[in-house]
C-alpha cells in the first residue's frame, strides 16, 4: 500500500539537523542513491530507461528517459503521400496495429470529408474490437508475468493466437496488418471467417473467467496491484491520461461513447469505470473491456449489413484489387493515386480514437499538397509517461514494474 | 461565430485574432502575449470548463513573417467540447508561456516540441529534450529546412564490402 512519503523518512532515515542526538538509526547512510533501471529491461516493454533517485528502496523521483526508439515517423508522413503513411501506423503501437490504421484512417477521412458504406463501418468496428481483445490479452498475460504471476501468460498467448490466425486470414499478416484504407477495407471477410468469429464469440468468455481466476485466487499478484499506482481522477485528467488507465480512476472518458464513431453507436454496450485508480481498477477494467469487445462484435455479426466495403471517390479511394488489373481506367487511378496521391483541401484536423491504449489522436494540417504538411500522433503512451514521475513517488523498486505495466506502454508508439 | 470564439474574443478583445470552424473543429488564434491568461481562463471558467490535456504540437510555415506556430488542443469532458488554441511566434523570438501549471500534461507534451522544434516555453520545469538525445548537435528534426536524411552524419559510415 502506498504510504505517505514524508511519514517514511521522518520516522526512519531523517535526522534533525538541530537535535542529532534523536535520530533512531544513528548508522544508516541517509543519502539518495541513483539507480539507472532500463533501457534494457524486461518489463519496459521496449526500450525504456528510467533514472530512480531512492531513498532506501522508496523512489524519491523517477525521470523517464525516452527515445531509444524513435524512428521520425512524424518527419517522415511529411515525405510520403497520404496513403503511403499507413503500414507506417502498424508500427507505432505494434501490438494493436489495426487500432493505429484505423486511427489514421479516420483522421484522413475527416480531412477530405467522405463517408464510407456501411457495411465497411461494420467490418471496420469487428476487427477494431477484436484488436482491442488481443491488446487486452497481451496486456493481461505480460503485466502478471512481470509481477511474477507467470500463468496466465500462457492462456492469454494461446488465445491471442486464435485472433492473430483470423488476422493472417484475412490480410495475410499477423502483427503489421494495414488492412484499413482511406475510404472502407482492403477485403471483405470470407464466409468461413464470419462463421470462425462466430464460434469464437462462444468460445472465448470462459477463457476470460479462466484468466480471472489465475490471477484473482493469487494472493501475491493481489498484493502487488491493489493500491499500487493511485492517481486521483483530478490529476488523471491534468496529466491528459485517457482510455483504462484513465477510466480506473472513475472518469468515463471514452471517445467510442462521447463522440460515436464508426459502428458503436449501432450496438448496445457499456464503458466499465474504476473507483480506486489503481492497478487492479485498470485490470479489471480491461477484462471487463474484453467481454463488452466480444458483446459487440456479436452484436454487429448479427446485423452486418451487405455492400461495398469500399467507399467509391475515384479521386481518393484505391479501386478494388480485382479490377486494377482488368481494367485500364482503374489501373491509371490505382498508378495516379500512389505516384501523387489525392489533394485534400486545405486546412486543419484533430481526429481522436479509442485504441486500446488511450486516446490516439492524429493533428493533420493539409496546404492542399499530396502529402501531409504535418502530422502529430498523439500517442497514449508518450503522455502516459509524463505522469511517471507523479505516479511513481513514494513507492518501492519492484512496484516500478507495476507502474510501467499499469499503462499498458508500448514504447514504439511512445517515441514514435 | 461559434459561442466560446465570441465569449474569448468578448474578454479579451486585445488577445484574440481570429476563430476558424471547420470539419466541426473550432481553432482560435491569439496573440502570444495572452495565451496563457486565455488558456487559464478556458481552465478555470465554470462556463468553459476545458480541464483535458489532448495534445501540444507545432506548425512551422518557414515562408511566413511568424514562422511557427504553437498548437494547444483542449477537451472539457463534462461539456464533451473540443478547441484548439493558436499562436504565432517569430523564428528569432521562439518563446511562449508554458501551460504546465495550468495542465499538468503540458510538461512532456511541451518538452516534444522543444525538442523537435525548438520553440522554448517561459517558466517550464524542466525544458530539455526528450525523444532526441541530450547533446544532440544538429538542431530541431521536425523544422522544414532539417532535412529528410539527417544532416549528413551517416555518409561518413563505412559500409560492409566497400573500399575507401
Amino acid at each position: 500500500m502506498k504510504q505517505p512519503l514524508e511519514d517514511q523518512r521522518t520516522t526512519v532515515y531523517k535526522v534533525d539537523p538541530e537535535h542529532p542526538e534523536n535520530r533512531a538509526l544513528p548508522t544508516l547512510r541517509t543519502e539518495e542513491m541513483m539507480l539507472n533501471m532500463g533501457p534494457q529491461h524486461p518489463s519496459t516493454h521496449g526500450v525504456l530507461k528510467v533514472v530512480l533517485a531512492l531513498e532506501g528502496e522508496r523512489i524519491v523521483k523517477a525521470t523517464p528517459v525516452m527515445g531509444y526508439l524513435h524512428r521520425g515517423v512524424e518527419k517522415l508522413a511529411e515525405d510520403g503521400t497520404y496513403h503511403q503513411f499507413i503500414p507506417h501506423t502498424d508500427r507505432l503501437d505494434y501490438i494493436c496495429a489495426m487500432y493505429n490504421n484505423f486511427a489514421y484512417c479516420r483522421a484522413v477521412e475527416k480531412l477530405v470529408g467522405i463517408t464510407i458504406p456501411p457495411r465497411a463501418e461494420y467490418l471496420r468496428t469487428i476487427v477494431a474490437e477484436i484488436q482491442r481483445i488481443i491488446g487486452h490479452q497481451f496486456w493481461l498475460g505480460t503485466q502478471a508475468l512481470d509481477i511474477g504471476a507467470m500463468t496466465v501468460f500462457f492462456y492469454t498467448f494461446r488465445d491471442r493466437e486464435i485472433l492473430l490466425d483470423f488476422f493472417d486470414e484475412l490480410c495475410g499478416a499477423r502483427l503489421t496488418t494495414s488492412w484499413y484504407r482511406i475510404g472502407g477495407v482492403e477485403r471483405d471477410f470470407t464466409p468461413e471467417l464470419i462463421e470462425k468469429l462466430r464460434r469464437f464469440v462462444d468460445y472465448f468468455p470462459p477463457k476470460i473467467d479462466e484468466y480471472v481466476t489465475f490471477l484473482e485466487t493469487n494472493r501475491i499478484w493481489l498484493s502487488r496491484t491493489k493500491g499500487v499506482a493511485v492517481i486521483s481522477a483530478e490529476d488523471a485528467i491534468s496529466f491528459g491520461l485517457s482510455g483504462p488507465t484513465l477510466r480506473g480512476s472513475g472518469v468515463d472518458y471514452d471517445l467510442r461513447k462521447f463522440e460515436p464513431y464508426a459502428a458503436y453507436g449501432e450496438c448496445d454496450w457499456s464503458v466499465p469505470v474504476g473507483k480506486n485508480g489503481d492497478t487492479y481498477d485498470r485490470y479489471w477494467i480491461r477484462v471487463e473491456e474484453m467481454r463488452q469487445s466480444l458483446k459487440m462484435v456479436k452484436q454487429l455479426l448479427e446485423k452486418l449489413p451487405d455492400g461495398p466495403v469500399m467507399a467509391s471517390v475515384p479521386s481518393i479511394t484505391l479501386p478494388p484489387k480485382d479490377k486494377v488489373f482488368n481494367d485500364l481506367a482503374s489501373m491509371i487511378q490505382q498508378f495516379k493515386l500512389f505516384s501523387e496521391g489525392f489533394k485534400p483541401p486545405k486546412g486543419e484536423i484533430y481526429c481522436g480514437t479509442e485504441a486500446a491504449k488511450g486516446e490516439l489522436g492524429f493533428y493533420i494540417v493539409s496546404n492542399g499538397e499530396g502529402k501531409p504538411y504535418r502530422l502529430k500522433i498523439r500517442a497514449p503512451s508518450f503522455i502516459h509517461m509524463g505522469a511517471f514521475d507523479y505516479m511513481a513517488k513514494g513507492y518501492m523498486i519492484a512496484d516500478v514494474v507495476t507502474i510501467f505495466g499499469t499503462y499498458d506502454i508500448v514504447m514504439g508508439e511512445c517515441d514514435r | 461565430m461559434h459561442p466560446v470564439a465570441e465569449r474569448i474574443q468578448q474578454v479579451f478583445p486585445a488577445g484574440f485574432q481570429r476563430a476558424v470552424e471547420w470539419r466541426g473543429d473550432l481553432a482560435v488564434q491569439v496573440s502570444r502575449e495572452h495565451i496563457h491568461e486565455i488558456c487559464r481562463y478556458l481552465h478555470d471558467n465554470p462556463d468553459m470548463d476545458y480541464d483535458y490535456i489532448v495534445h501540444v504540437s507545432s506548425v512551422d510555415w518557414p515562408d511566413e513573417a511568424e514562422r511557427f506556430e504553437v498548437v494547444y488542443e483542449v477537451y472539457s469532458i463534462r461539456r464533451r467540447a473540443r478547441i484548439r488554441v493558436k499562436t504565432r511566434v517569430p523564428e528569432d523570438d521562439c518563446i511562449v508561456d508554458s501551460m504546465t501549471n495550468i495542465w499538468k500534461g503540458a510538461d512532456f507534451m511541451e518538452r516534444e516540441v522543444f525538442d523537435m522544434m525548438g520553440i522554448r516555453f517561459r517558466n517550464h520545469p524542466n525544458l530539455i529534450r526528450i525523444l532526441m538525445p541530450d547533446d544532440y548537435p544538429e538542431g530541431y528534426p521536425l523544422r522544414k529546412d532539417f532535412p529528410l536524411r539527417g544532416k549528413g552524419w551517416r555518409d561518413t559510415f563505412s559500409f560492409i564490402g566497400e573500399k575507401n
